[in-house]
C-alpha cells in the first residue's frame, strides 16, 4: 500500500521510557517500548495487533493519538505529520481519530452523568447548536450503542461491564471520528458480553466506515475482527499479514508459536503445539540483533547480530526473519 | 460404581450484605472421581470459584455460610469440620492454586522457605530436609537453577514462573485433588500453554484429580474430561468433555459455544458471532425459575414458574432445561 492510499501511515515509530534511578533520579536505563514500528491502515479496514503483554502494542496505539508524546518515528495521517501538529491542528485531529479502551470502568468519569460524559465532546468541538440539538445528538448516540435513552441521567456504576463499554464506544462516536483506536476493548468482559461488543464495532464499522486499529492479545477475536493483523514481539513488528493467511500460513516462528498455544474450543481438534521455551524477555535490555532469538526454535548464530528487517515475501505478506518467507 | 473422591450435594453458600443476602451457590451437585480432570466454567459471578473455595472451606464466615448441602470427601462431609481438621485436609489431600500467584505468596519470604514450610506442617520432616524438597519441587516444575532459585523471593520470579511456584507447593504433598482456580487467566498466550502442559505432566506423574476453573472454553475443550457448566449459582449442564462441545443441549452453554471466535475457522464460516442478550442477573434476588430464562430464546412460560432439576439425557450428560 502506498502512503497516499493510507488513511494513517506509521513510520519507523520508537518510544523509549527512561528508567531512573540513584540520589538524583538520573536516567540509569531505558525501556524500549516501541522499538521501530512501521505499517499503513487502509481507510475502512481493521488492522489487528497482537502480542503478549509488554511488546508495545498499546504504547503504539497511545503514540498514534500523541496521548504518549513518540521519541522519534513518523505518524501521517491523511496526508499530514501528526508529530509536528500543534495546538489547533491536535485537537481537529482528535474528532478524527478517537480511542476506546480495555477497563470502560476507569475510563468514564464516575462523577458525570452517561448524558454528560457521551455530550462532553460535542461542547469541546462545538457540534451542537443548541442545548435541544446536543440532548437529542446524546439520545440519538446512546441508541446507536444499545443503550436506552433514559440512561441518560444515570451514572457509570450503574451499568454492567458491557454496558459500560458501550458508553465508552458510544463517547468515542460522538465526534464522527474516522479512526478508532480500540486499545484490548472486550479483555474484561465475559464471553457472551464480549461477542455483543465485537458485533456492535462490526456493525458500526459498516454503518459510519469507519477504520479501526483493534489491539488486543486473544488471537481469536483479532482474527475474527480483522482485515489484516501484525504481530508484534518486544517493541517490533515481526510479521503482517491479511488475516486469515497469518492463521493458515504463518511465516515467523513467533507468529506460528503464538497461534498454535490459542486453546481451541473443540475438543475433537488435535494440534501440533509449539511450545516456546522461557519468558519474554526484559525489554530494558532486549536481546541483540533478532528481539526473538532467544526463544526461537530455528535461531542461528548470526540471528544474534543481524536485525531482520520487515519485507515483502509474498503480496501483502511481510515478515522479519532471516530464514523464513 | 466406586465412591467418588470428591460428592458435593446441593451445597449453598450464601453471603450476607449491607444489600441484601446473596446466593451465590444455590443448589450445586458435583462429583469428581479419582484421577479426573473436571473443568467448571461459567462467567464472572456465576459461584465458580466461591464453589471452589467452599470444598477447602477458605470463605469468611460470616459473612458466608452454608445454608445447605454436603461435601463429602471420601464419603466424609467437610462441612462440619473444625479448623484443625480441616488442616489436615488441605494441602495433605486437596491443594488449590490461584488465579493470581503474586497475591497468593507471601512477599517477605523466598520461595523456598514458603515451599519448605508446607512440606514441614504435613509431612513431619525436618527444616533442613524440607528445604531440599522444596528445591526437588522446583526442579520438578522445570525452573531453571532450582538450587538457588530456592532463595528467591516472589518478586523476582515472573509470572509464569510464580504460578510453577505455586504449583510446586500445591503439589509438594502430592494431594489427591488440585483445585485449580482460574490457574493462567492472568498469563500470556504462550505461557498459558507451557503451564497447562505442566499441570498435565504433573497428573499424569502423581495421578491426583484437577478440578480446573476457567471461564476459557477453550482451555477446558484441551484439558477436562467432563465439564460442569454454572450459571448464576446453579449447574445447568454437566457432560463428557466430547458430548458438551459436540451436542450442547442447554441454551446456555450452546450460547457459550458459539459466542465464542474460532481461530481454526475462516471468517466466511463464522461471520457473524452470536451473543447472548442481556446480562448476568443478580444474585440478591434471583427470579423464580430458570435464573437464565430473561436472557433465553427458547423460555415458555413454565421457565419463569419452577426451577427446573437436572436430568439425564444421555449417559454422565445431564442438564437442567425443560426442554
Amino acid at each position: 500500500m502506498s502512503e497516499e492510499e493510507a488513511l494513517l501511515s506509521v513510520r519507523d515509530l520508537k518510544k523509549h521510557f527512561a528508567v531512573s534511578g540513584g540520589i538524583f533520579s538520573r536516567e540509569v536505563d531505558r525501556v524500549y517500548a516501541v522499538d521501530g514500528v512501521s505499517f499503513d491502515i487502509a481507510a475502512g479496514e481493521t488492522l489487528g495487533l497482537v502480542g503478549e503483554s509488554g511488546c508495545g502494542k498499546s504504547t503504539t496505539g497511545r503514540c498514534i493519538l500523541r496521548l504518549i508524546e513518540p521519541s522519534s518515528g513518523e505518524v501521517w495521517f491523511k496526508g499530514t505529520d501528526v508529530r509536528k501538529m500543534g495546538g489547533t491542528a491536535l485537537r481537529a485531529l482528535r474528532r478524527d481519530m478517537q480511542i476506546i479502551f480495555q477497563d470502560p470502568y476507569a475510563s468514564l468519569n464516575p462523577r458525570l452523568t452517561v448524558g454528560a460524559i457521551v455530550g462532553e465532546a460535542l461542547t469541546i468541538h462545538n457540534l451542537a447548536k443548541s442545548r435541544r440539538e446536543h440532548e437529542e445528538r446524546v439520545v440519538q448516540l446512546l441508541e446507536t450503542v444499545g443503550l436506552q435513552p433514559d440512561h441518560l441521567r444515570r451514572f457509570p456504576h450503574e451499568f454492567s461491564g458491557g454496558q459500560r463499554q458501550r458508553i465508552g464506544i458510544a463517547r468515542a462516536l460522538a465526534v464522527e471520528p474516522k479512526l478508532i483506536v480500540c486499545d484490548e476493548p472486550v479483555s474484561a468482559l465475559d464471553v457472551s458480553i464480549q461477542a455483543q461488543v465485537i458485533n456492535l464495532l462490526e456493525d458500526l464499522q459498516e454503518k459510519f466506515g469507519l477504520t479501526y486499529l483493534f489491539i488486543a492479545h486473544d488471537l481469536s477475536v483479532v482474527e475474527h475482527i480483522s482485515t489484516r493483523i501484525a504481530v508484534m514481539y518486544l517493541g517490533r513488528v515481526v510479521e503482517i499479514a491479511p488475516s486469515r493467511e497469518l492463521y493458515d500460513t504463518p511465516l515467523h516462528p513467533y507468529s506460528e508459536a503464538l497461534l498454535s498455544a490459542v486453546p481451541i474450543p473443540d475438543p475433537t481438534v488435535k494440534r501440533q503445539r509449539i511450545m516456546l521455551q522461557g519468558d519474554v524477555p526484559n525489554p530494558i535490555r532486549p536481546p541483540s540483533g533478532c528481539h526473538f532469538h532467544t526463544r526461537c526454535p530455528i535461531a542461528k548464530p548470526d540471528c544474534a547480530t543481524r536485525v531482520p528487517e520487515l519485507r515483502e515475501s509474498k503480496p501483502g505478506h511481510w515478515v522479519s526473519c532471516h530464514y523464513r518467507g | 460404581m466406586a465412591e467418588p473422591l470428591l460428592d458435593i450435594q446441593g451445597l449453598k453458600t450464601w453471603f450476607k450484605t449491607d444489600d441484601g443476602l446473596v446466593r451465590a451457590v444455590d443448589g450445586v451437585d458435583l462429583r469428581i472421581d479419582r484421577g479426573e480432570t473436571v473443568g467448571v466454567v461459567g462467567e464472572s459471578g456465576c459461584g465458580k470459584t466461591v464453589t471452589a473455595r467452599s470444598v477447602l472451606k477458605l470463605i469468611d464466615m460470616p459473612p458466608g455460610r452454608f445454608e445447605a448441602g454436603r461435601i463429602l470427601w471420601q464419603g466424609r462431609d467437610l462441612i462440619p469440620l473444625d479448623d484443625a481438621e480441616m488442616n489436615k485436609i488441605r494441602s495433605r489431600e486437596i491443594a488449590i492454586i490461584f488465579q493470581e500467584p503474586m497475591t497468593s505468596l507471601n512477599p517477605v519470604y523466598s520461595v523456598g522457605e514458603q515451599i519448605a514450610e508446607v512440606i514441614e506442617l504435613h509431612q513431619n520432616l525436618s527444616r533442613k530436609q524440607a528445604l531440599v524438597g522444596a528445591a526437588d519441587m522446583l526442579k520438578l516444575v522445570n525452573i531453571p537453577n532450582p538450587e538457588r532459585r530456592v532463595h528467591d523471593y516472589p518478586h523476582q520470579f515472573s509470572g509464569g514462573m510464580r504460578q510453577r511456584v505455586m504449583i510446586a507447593m500445591a503439589l509438594s504433598c502430592q494431594p489427591k485433588l488440585l483445585i485449580a482456580d482460574e490457574p493462567t487467566t492472568a498469563l500470556d498466550v504462550t505461557i498459558q500453554a507451557q503451564i497447562l502442559e505442566l499441570m498435565q505432566e504433573m497428573k499424569e506423574r502423581f495421578g491426583m484429580a484437577i478440578m480446573l476453573i476457567t471461564h476459557a472454553m477453550g482451555v477446558v475443550a484441551e484439558t477436562a474430561q467432563r465439564v460442569v457448566v454454572m450459571y448464576a449459582g446453579k449447574v445447568v449442564e454437566e457432560a463428557p468433555v466430547g458430548a458438551l462441545f459436540g451436542d450442547p443441549r442447554h441454551p446456555y452453554t450452546q450460547g457459550l459455544i458459539r459466542s465464542i471466535p474460532r481461530v481454526d475457522r475462516s471468517a466466511g464460516q463464522q461471520a457473524r458471532l452470536e451473543s447472548i442478550p442481556g446480562t448476568v442477573p443478580s444474585l440478591l434476588d434471583p427470579p423464580p425459575g430458570c435464573r437464565f430464562a430473561a436472557r433465553c430464546k427458547y423460555a415458555m412460560e413454565i421457565c419463569t414458574q419452577a426451577i427446573p432439576p437436572l436430568k439425564e439425557v444421555a449417559p454422565g450428560h445431564r442438564v437442567a432445561c425443560v426442554l
